[in-house]
């Protein structure tokens, strides 16, 4: 939509204030956007020069020129793909059954409601949650399974939404069509709606994992440990994630630090414009099939 | 297979996909019991009346005092900084992108501002410690290396397209016939916009404020990274302070064994930071409905 404008000329003292709020408007963008640009430059001009092949593939070391990340990529990767693994059925389970079966009373509007409002529980709140029942209550200590298990409740509503948004695109006479044919509601979405509604999944899905992989608050509370000379190898193995590495690296005061973390930064916003240029991609495709 | 086991089968796997719809009410009874679990025993050694309006927290000396002030104030200081920045920056480049913007620059801005939305907020902290604190330096040298101003600023930042966002969505929501009737009486695009289109919206743009609001109290890896670790009770915003988050983050280092006191209290400050974030999201949400309803 393209808001109307005014056709009578108007007199030029008239329209000071339109130009003002105007170029306020511009004035913000433009500082908001520069900042961005100012955190890339920063964090380049910082980090370039450690990415190497050593620095990849080295643990973590007290000698800041001979630490590298790979314990924090394994652990990162571990924990992302758990996450995935547990959030992902979970997720577009209950997006289903509310979007396909539900608005049908008062349990479907509850758990809505919930959905929205879990959306807004600050992360650190999840990592308290995740303290107290996965790494004690059910006994899984500071494991990889404890952390992922308390990013997929993290990430729980945002896959639980974005799917619902993704089911809602799939017309209406598609269903009738394949009820029509004497298909059962479950074989008309899992023909059907699930397929047609594939790719706006995926890129919600996406879009939740880079949420997940920046995730740092959460990881500590629940006792990842920031430092960690050796790649994960199991499920109960004590982790690191490469924020975490990062965060450590920042709270140490000797400028070479300073440099891994950028290095650090560097790597994981590599990571996450990986991500999302998928997901760019998957949508566009979808978009393009549907036009 | 005959219609019975079909029938069924759809009847279990509606059966399972519900299951799935209510693990997301578990999580939430799953939160509110862990931490009620825990801020009990806490509230067992500690007067509910010192934790509330004591004025000192030093719960890991050896003369422990748990008075929660002084991390409310950190909280508090930090997310007035931030909303001074996001609040108007954000309403200002809703306004912008919503009423000005041709739809080609809509779609250009649109994408980049959700880039800084996606930026880990550990990335920020980095970026308030390493850069805009030492650059507000060569401004007021008396601003200490951590401080609440600079991550302020760089949450205002972090926080500014989701009130973008959220508010310009409420602009939308305002029916054309407003802005047509305002221009028809020889509105300015300046006067519709903050006499017609605004005051429209206004519960919609108050949702996303608070909503802001909520995020920033709760927000924890820029603070804990730039804005130290001496919890005080100051409005000063050039000397360091801490945060309820920050303060759960710096025990969280530690490794604190279950069921002491000190475990214990991240939990009562975590209840605290709970009770606050949700009671703004269900204003937040309600302001939302609301704004719904009076445009359908």
């Amino acid at each position: 939509m393209s808001a109307p404008r005014p056709t009578a000329a108007l007199p030029a003292t008239r329209l000071i204030g339109d130009r003002l709020l105007q170029s306020m408007g511009v004035i913000v963008l433009a500082l908001a956007l520069s900042a961005l640009g100012a955190l890339l430059w920063d964090v380049f001009r910082d980090g370039w020069r450690r990415i190497d092949w050593p620095f990849l593939t080295s643990f973590a070391s007290r000698r800041p020129a001979q630490a590298g990340i790979y314990g924090a990529l394994v652990g990162t990767l571990y924990v992302m793909v758990m996450t995935a693994a547990l959030a992902i059925p979970l997720g577009i389970g209950a997006a289903v059954y509310l979007e396909e079966y539900g608005a049908r009373g008062r349990l479907s509007r509850m758990i809505e409601v919930n959905i929205t409002n879990l959306a807004g529980v600050p992360s650190i709140i999840y990592g308290l949650l995740g303290l107290g029942l996965f790494v004690r209550a059910m006994g899984m200590g500071r494991s990889v399974l404890a952390g992922s298990a308390t990013l997929a409740l993290l990430v729980l509503p945002v896959v639980i939404l974005s799917t619902r948004e993704a089911l809602r695109t799939v017309p209406k006479s598609l269903r009738e069509a394949s009820y029509a044919l004497g298909a059962t509601e479950w074989q008309t979405i899992w023909h059907q709606v699930l397929p047609s509604a594939l790719p706006g999944i995926l890129t919600g899905l996406i879009l939740a994992l880079s949420r997940a992989i920046g995730e740092t608050a959460p990881l500590i509370t629940i006792g990842a440990l920031t430092y960690v000379p050796f790649a994960p190898d199991s499920l109960s193995s004590p982790f690191t994630v490469l924020p975490i590495q990062i965060f450590n690296w920042v709270s140490r005061p000797q400028a070479a630090f300073a440099e891994n973390a950028a290095a650090g930064i560097i790597v994981l916003l590599l990571l996450l414009l990986t991500m999302n240029a998928v997901a760019i991609v998957v949508r566009d495709r979808f978009e393009r099939r549907h036009a | 297979m005959t219609r019975t086991t079909r029938g069924w089968i759809e009847f279990a796997i509606e059966r399972v996909l519900l299951l799935c719809a209510t693990a997301s009410v578990l999580v939430t009874a799953g939160i509110i019991g862990v931490l009620l679990a825990e801020t009990f025993g806490f509230f067992s050694e500690v007067s509910v009346l010192e934790f509330l309006t004591g004025t000192e927290w030093t719960p890991l000396f050896s003369e422990k005092h748990f008075g929660i002030l002084p991390l409310v104030m950190g909280t508090v200081l930090v997310s007035v900084i931030a909303m001074a920045v996001a609040l108007p920056g954000g309403l200002l480049s809703a306004i912008y992108l919503s009423e000005y913007a041709r739809p080609g620059v809509r779609r250009i801005v649109k994408p980049v501002l959700e880039l800084l939305a996606g930026v880990p907020t550990v990335v920020y902290g980095y970026f308030a410690l390493l850069f805009v604190t030492p650059a507000l330096q060569i401004w007021l040298p008396g601003l200490s290396g951590f401080n609440a101003l600079g991550p302020g600023i760089v949450m205002g930042l972090m926080i500014l397209p989701l009130v973008s966002s959220l508010s310009e969505d409420a602009l939308h929501a305002v029916p054309n016939g407003l802005r047509e009737g305002a221009y028809a009486l020889g509105s300015t695009r300046m006067q519709t916009a903050v006499r017609v289109v605004v005051p429209g919206a206004l519960s919609g743009i108050s949702a996303s404020f608070i909503l802001a609001i909520s995020r920033a109290i709760g927000e924890t890896m820029i603070v804990a990274i730039a804005a130290g670790q001496q919890p005080r009770l100051t409005l000063d915003p050039t000397v360091p302070i801490m945060t309820m988050t920050a303060f759960i983050v710096q025990v969280s280092l530690g490794d604190t064994p279950a069921g002491t006191l000190e475990y214990r209290t991240i939990f009562a400050v975590g209840m605290m930071l709970f009770v606050m974030t949700f009671g703004l999201n269900l204003v937040s949400s309600w302001l939302r409905r609301r704004f719904r309803e009076e445009y359908a």
